[in-house]
């Protein structure tokens, strides 16, 4: 125990909380308060939008200058199965991180890899959806739930994008055995940032896609 | 729950049998999620409907909350990581979840206005 908390405190700290750990937790504090104003600001306008297309609902919209009927636009098995993987792409970097801690190195790639495909189908989920809601007429500025949903879900497609070039760039530290126990930190916050990505879409799934 | 690998910080971390318990929690969760919705929306088993229809927003916000805690305190160790880490991360989270509602408010009440000023 003590030769852990040695290894893990390269220099000394007054908290006892290695320096990169506090800073990671303090980013991740600011970000709730970052992803709260961007939740918040969908929900003063969901339901204020003028034309459609819309998200639950059948609506009138502008299509090649034409006022036509718009259907619903959410494809909710889709989003489900994206919200699925990335549920469990945080069980793999944690599976990941277990075995970075236990020596497992076999374990960690193996988790690892999977949680970095399991980003990209996230990543690749988000970019078919906006290119269908572009398709069925919902550009940026349509109308507030446009603006509001891309703003929203956009960020947070890039704070997904982020956290598989950390993670990548990690299995690949790991893949060249430059991931011992000691350094099991490095893999550790990169896999704190990648929960934190994962439980805000925890919030954004039933707000933005099942509340009608 | 037991625990296992001794990590950065010195306080141990659970083991791959709590991880995989935890996974199917949040799997079971979502899924209800997803059901609730489903059942509310298509309006089949009018009697469950009829009951989920109503409180499907509290519902939804009770099991978000539920599977961002369980991530929070297993997948992040902050039931492990002790009281400073939990604090940095609680706080921010108390004063967002409150300028939200105010924010919520203000623009309820603006709406009034304007509505009321439209008659």
């Amino acid at each position: 125990m003590a030769d852990a908390h040695a290894h893990a405190l390269e220099h000394p700290t007054s908290t006892g909380i290695d320096s990169r750990k506090l800073a990671i937790w303090t980013f991740i504090g600011s970000e709730c308060l970052f992803f709260t104003s961007l939740i918040s600001t969908y929900l003063v306008y969901k339901g204020k939008s003028l034309v459609g297309p819309l998200p639950h609902t059948t609506s009138q919209c502008m299509l090649h200058g034409k006022l036509e009927e718009c259907e619903q636009i959410f494809q909710i098995p889709l989003v489900t199965f994206g919200t699925a993987v990335l549920l469990f792409s945080s069980f793999f970097v944690v599976m990941a991180l277990n075995g970075a801690q236990t020596g497992n190195r076999k374990r960690l790639i193996g988790w690892l890899s999977a949680t970095v495909i399991g980003g990209l189908f996230f990543i690749g989920m988000q970019v078919y959806e906006f290119y269908h809601f572009v398709h069925k007429g919902l550009g940026y500025t349509t109308n507030l739930f446009g603006s509001s949903f891309y703003t929203l879900t956009g960020f947070h497609g890039s704070h997904v994008t982020l956290g598989v070039i950390w993670l990548s760039t990690v299995l690949i530290l790991a893949i060249r055995g430059k991931l011992p126990p000691e350094k099991a930190l490095n893999l550790e916050l990169a896999a704190l940032y990648w929960h934190f990505v994962d439980v805000v879409w925890i919030v954004i799934f039933p707000v933005v896609y099942l509340m009608r | 729950m037991e625990h296992a690998a001794t990590p950065a910080g010195g306080h141990a971390h659970p083991t791959a049998g709590t991880y995989v318990k935890i996974a199917i929690i949040l799997f079971a969760l979502t899924a209800l999620e997803v059901g609730g919705y489903e059942v509310a929306r298509s309006g089949e088993h009018a009697g469950l409907a009829s009951i989920v229809a109503p409180t499907i927003v509290p519902i939804l916000i009770v099991l978000s909350a539920a599977k961002f805690a369980l991530v929070a305190m297993f997948y992040m160790h902050l039931k492990q990581d002790g009281p400073l880490l939990s604090g940095i991360f609680v706080f921010p989270i108390i004063i967002a979840v409150a300028i939200a509602l105010a924010l919520i408010a203000l623009f309820a009440v603006v709406h009034i206005m304007v509505q009321r000023g439209a008659h």
